[in-house]
């Protein structure tokens, strides 16, 4: 099995590649990031001269690739504009972890997302969780009572979360459970932030503010994954293996739990998996109605701020997830199936 | 032992509806199994009426009724004048969303348009051709396909938000960036249907029809378009159906977002803008126009759902 | 030759109801089952043999399916009237199930020890270590090699031949007086059929538990039954030993399923003999004989009335109104 990951990890650098190449064209087309830089006074020509130098900006777009992904401290970079290299360079460059600076904070690219990553992966852990005992739950119950009210109302409401877009049911359950709970006297939901500043950065408070952002994120990937749940569950519950357990004179519960479960479930791991990732997507839009300081809203700031570091840096982390996440996935299937074998 | 000899007695028939009276063609066939499938003409018919309600409505509402502002009536409740309300500025609630229903659904349909072309394109080489070509198009495919959509999507709207100009069609000003929406949804979306174009091809690559169209020197081209693709035009038309539902989330997104489609172009995303801002004032800028994206994505998604039912007998309704 | 009886099955009746109508699966068949006495049930597919002993131990799903009528008594107790949780009692405990495809009847995540010992902490109350033990022993003695390591392996690790004594060793965990094998040899080739039937054979001797065993195979009841039933349609036709059923076959069903056995004793170029016709619509009531479509004695009665189980010889009863000695009416 190692060598199959091994071979896995070895796939997944080609395809980095690809990516990184992709993006980076992308981004050198975004805008001027120097326009912004200066905030409301225009930059005088000159100080734009010695920016674009400083930043490699002046230089042809494959050799800015190439430093970009492996630095160039090996290297000396001209400084004063005389058209002679004399200044070693400082970066390191992607492949050591330097993601270069960013153009509106003058921090590394990777200390920003350091700071917001936590915040994501808070929400995006409570996501999943939810996600999987929910769809696991809601799936097999629909599945064991098949055709009853229940599951047809699961069925419908499934239906109609699932083509809701996120900012909609965020808007929603921020307005009910949010804004009129409060008006009503009930306890509410609070619905910006993370904390209350007052309050600070304690477990309860932040367990408080990510209800209704985990909560919208969660629906919509309930409804699509607790119906592919019942389908795999009344698939395995027809299989000839369960009426032998039956047949065995073994409980009810423990037929369903201990020989049906672990079969239907095991689909879901692929799904789930492969989802992780996206989720970084996602949280884009909720992460903006909630004003939850998380990557999300780093990559959203930094595009409209064109701070081409930090959205390089964002972009190529999520791939790289992705793609992580493949490997991870396919190893945990393995590992549960044991029908599944690396030759 | 007893000789066995041919009894005259009839055998008694299985009665199956489908065997009584004359034979159905394919397509009465799926017709019967579509109109079975409650969901999907529910589904059909609010399409319909959605349509009906965007391009009709202009009827009773000109455009200049969508986008007049009255700073004076600003985030006025729903009442007799402006049955939906009114939005940050004053513009009418209704009148915008039917304006902003008409470019919704145009961008849904148009972009479902570009990634059929350029997945259908895509697949349809790698499967049929095979080999290095197959490799390289893959490669690319899942290298664009592991960057989540809507990270390229916001940049690439960034960038070529603005480059386009205003564009003038039937007398009416539309924003560029409804064009630049159309296109980067459609450069975004193509690689999941790329990859069933592929499969279909490579299954149907060595069907005995294919050979023998090969075996008469058929070019190539001909056999592509006119033999393969015809016989897998199932799976094409459910994941079309359902882009179309994607784009529109897709495009509601990022106007959302409002990176989308600019003012003063109107579509139900961008109704939605900045809207967590004033969720303690005003809920009816939002809720009317996420209650229509709700509903038109619920019906193509009962009308893909059918339309799968119908297109392969073999799958079973969830 | 006076055994205790086991099982007594009155008038089965089942049912399913689908969409396209009621399908007549079992239309009232009765037996008796004796302690020790192995059963052969006989009958082409579709004849409803599997699923009147699956609605035996309640195996029938309820909604599409329906148990019309009919008892089954075992013990002083209707297994057809008992609730859920008595009936759990029963199976895999007093009557065992063995089933036709080994690999799907197995569950392929779980060890097959895992499969073994569950049935003996639930019925015999052992607590882990003793179930494993006694899981140990019962794989040696349906003669399985290494049987200690290999109960840590899952289904798809062991041949066809191996996964079926792998489940006959679950059924006959607990000691159950029943053992029903629903055409536990139909899926394995003929050389590992053999072995399976030997070994059957040689665990009946020595535990003594009662057989229902199931079949389309006529061969494999020569050697193992003490009698055996024939179905048609969800009917009984012919009952009888096993000597007399293949000595003195008395139904014309029966006749033509002996007759399509390919013998090495007859002429090299006899024709194959087949049965004409195609086999019953169960979606239609049954009226009449089932088999008068395709039955080579036929008469005017056969059509109109349906024939009831009747006496022929000393513990023989066919379904017929016609005497396939004579060809004319009984």
């Amino acid at each position: 099995m190692g060598r199959y990951v091994a071979r896995r990890l070895l796939q997944a650098i080609p395809l980095l590649l690809i990516i990184s190449v992709i993006l980076f064209v992308l981004m050198q087309n975004i805008g001027d990031p120097l326009a912004t830089m200066g905030g409301r006074r225009p930059t005088r020509s000159a100080d734009r001269e010695r920016l674009r130098r400083q930043l490699g900006l002046d230089k042809p777009v494959l050799v800015q690739y190439v430093y970009w992904l492996i630095g160039n401290d090996w290297t000396k970079v001209d400084m004063d504009g005389d058209g002679v290299a004399e200044t070693p360079g400082v970066r390191k460059g992607v492949l050591r972890g330097d993601f270069g600076s960013s153009l509106k904070k003058r921090e590394a690219a990777t200390a920003l997302i350091g700071e917001r990553l936590p915040n994501t992966l808070i929400l995006m852990g409570a996501y999943e969780l939810v996600v999987i005992l929910g769809a696991v739950a809601v799936g097999m119950y629909s599945a064991v009572r098949q055709y009853s009210l229940f599951d047809h109302v699961m069925t419908a409401v499934s239906f109609i979360l699932y083509s809701m877009p996120i900012f909609f049911i965020a808007l929603l359950s921020m307005y009910i459970f949010g804004v009129n709970f409060k008006r009503w006297g009930l306890p509410y939901f609070p619905t910006v932030g993370m904390f209350e500043p007052a309050a600070g950065k304690t477990v309860p408070q932040v367990a408080w503010h990510m209800v209704l952002p985990v909560a919208s994120l969660a629906l919509i990937s309930l409804a699509g994954y607790s119906r592919f749940m019942r389908s795999s569950m009344l698939e395995v519950l027809s299989q000839d293996y369960v009426r032998t357990a039956k047949s065995k004179g073994l409980e009810r519960r423990y037929v369903l739990f201990v020989h049906a479960l672990k079969n239907a479930a095991l689909p879901i791991v692929t799904i789930v998996g492969l989802d992780l990732p996206t989720l970084l997507g996602g949280a884009i839009v909720t992460e903006r109605i909630f004003g939850w300081p998380g990557m999300g809203r780093l990559f959203f700031d930094s595009v409209s701020d064109v701070d081409t570091p930090v959205v390089m840096a964002i972009m190529m982390m999520v791939s790289v997830a992705v793609i992580l996440f493949q490997v991870l996935t396919d190893i945990a299937y393995a590992w549960l199936d044991p029908r599944i074998r690396f030759d | 032992m007893a000789t066995i000899r041919e009894t005259a007695a009839a055998v008694p028939q299985f009665k199956v509806d489908e065997l009584e009276g004359p034979p159905l063609t394919l397509r009465q066939l799926t017709w019967r199994r579509f109109r079975r499938h409650k969901m999907a003409m529910f589904g059909t018919v609010m399409l319909a009426l959605l349509f009906v309600y965007s391009f009709g409505g202009a009827l009773v509402f000109s455009e200049a009724d969508a986008n007049a502002v009255e700073t004076a009536a600003r985030l006025q409740p729903p009442s007799r004048e402006h049955p939906f309300g009114t939005d940050t500025i004053g513009r009418d609630v209704l009148a915008r969303t039917i304006y902003g229903g008409q470019i919704s659904l145009i961008i849904g349909l148009t972009a479902m348009l570009v990634e059929l072309v350029i997945g259908v394109l895509v697949g349809a080489a790698a499967g049929f051709y095979g080999g290095k070509l197959d490799a390289m198009l893959m490669r690319f495919t899942e290298a664009a396909f592991v960057i989540p959509q809507i990270f390229l999507l916001i940049v690439m709207s960034k960038f070529f938000g603005s480059s386009m100009p205003n564009i003038s069609v039937l007398g009416r000003n539309f924003s560029g960036s409804v064009v630049v929406v159309i296109l980067i949804i459609g450069v975004t979306s193509w690689m999941y249907l790329a990859r069933i174009v592929r499969a279909e091809f490579i299954s149907l690559k060595e069907r005995e029809f294919v050979l023998a169209a090969r075996a008469t020197g058929t070019p190539a081209r001909q056999i592509i378009f006119g033999h393969i693709l015809p016989n897998s035009i199932a799976p094409i038309i459910v994941s079309a159906t359902l882009a179309v539902a994607a784009a529109i989330l897709a495009e509601s997104y990022i106007s959302f977002l409002g990176m989308g489609v600019q003012p003063p172009t109107a579509t139900w995303g961008n109704m939605l803008e900045g809207a967590m801002n004033y969720i303690e004032e005003a809920w009816w800028f939002w809720f009317f126009p996420g209650v229509l994206i709700v509903l038109t994505v619920l019906s193509i998604n009962f009308l893909g759902d059918g339309l799968r039912d119908a297109l392969d007998p073999r799958s079973r309704a969830v | 030759m006076d055994r205790p009886t086991l099982l007594e099955v009155n008038d089965l009746k089942t049912r399913f109801h689908t969409a396209e109508g009621t399908i007549y699966a079992v239309n009232g068949i009765s037996y008796i089952l004796k302690e020790g006495e192995t059963l052969a049930v006989v009958g082409e597919s579709g004849c409803g043999k599997s699923v009147s002993v699956q609605s035996l131990l309640g195996l029938i799903p309820i909604p599409p399916g329906e148990i019309a009528s009919g008892s089954a008594v075992y013990q002083d107790r209707d297994l057809l009237k008992m609730a859920e949780p008595e009936l759990e009692k029963v199976r895999g405990k007093e009557i065992a199930m063995i089933f036709q495809d080994p690999m799907t009847s197995l569950n392929p995540v779980l060890t097959i020890g895992k499969q073994i010992t569950e049935s003996l902490e639930k019925h015999m109350k052992m607590n882990h270590d003793e179930a494993v033990r006694r899981a140990v022993e019962l794989l040696e003695w349906v003669g399985l090699p290494d049987p200690a390591r290999r109960l840590g392996d899952y289904p798809h690790q062991f041949s066809g031949g191996m996964r079926q004594r792998v489940m006959i060793a679950m059924a006959l965990a607990c000691g159950p007086t029943i053992l029903i094998a629903d055409e536990p040899t139909t899926a394995l080739d003929v050389t590992i059929q053999a072995q399976i039937v030997e070994l059957v054979k040689r665990l009946r001797q020595e535990v003594g538990m009662a057989m229902i065993w199931i079949t389309h195979d006529l061969g494999v009841v020569a050697g193992l039954a003490d009698r055996v039933i024939v179905m048609y349609a969800g009917f009984i036709v012919e009952e009888a030993d096993v000597e007399s059923l293949y000595e003195d076959p008395r139904h014309p069903y029966t006749l033509a399923l002996l007759a399509a056995l390919p013998r090495v004793d007859r002429r090299r170029h006899q024709r194959l003999m087949s049965i004409p016709g195609a086999p019953p619509n169960l979606l239609v009531a049954p009226h009449g004989c089932p088999f008068a479509p395709r039955c080579e004695r036929v008469i005017e009665r056969c059509q109109a009335e349906n024939p009831s189980l009747e006496a022929v010889a000393p513990r023989h009863r066919i379904a017929c109104w016609v005497d396939v000695q004579t060809g004319g009416p009984r």
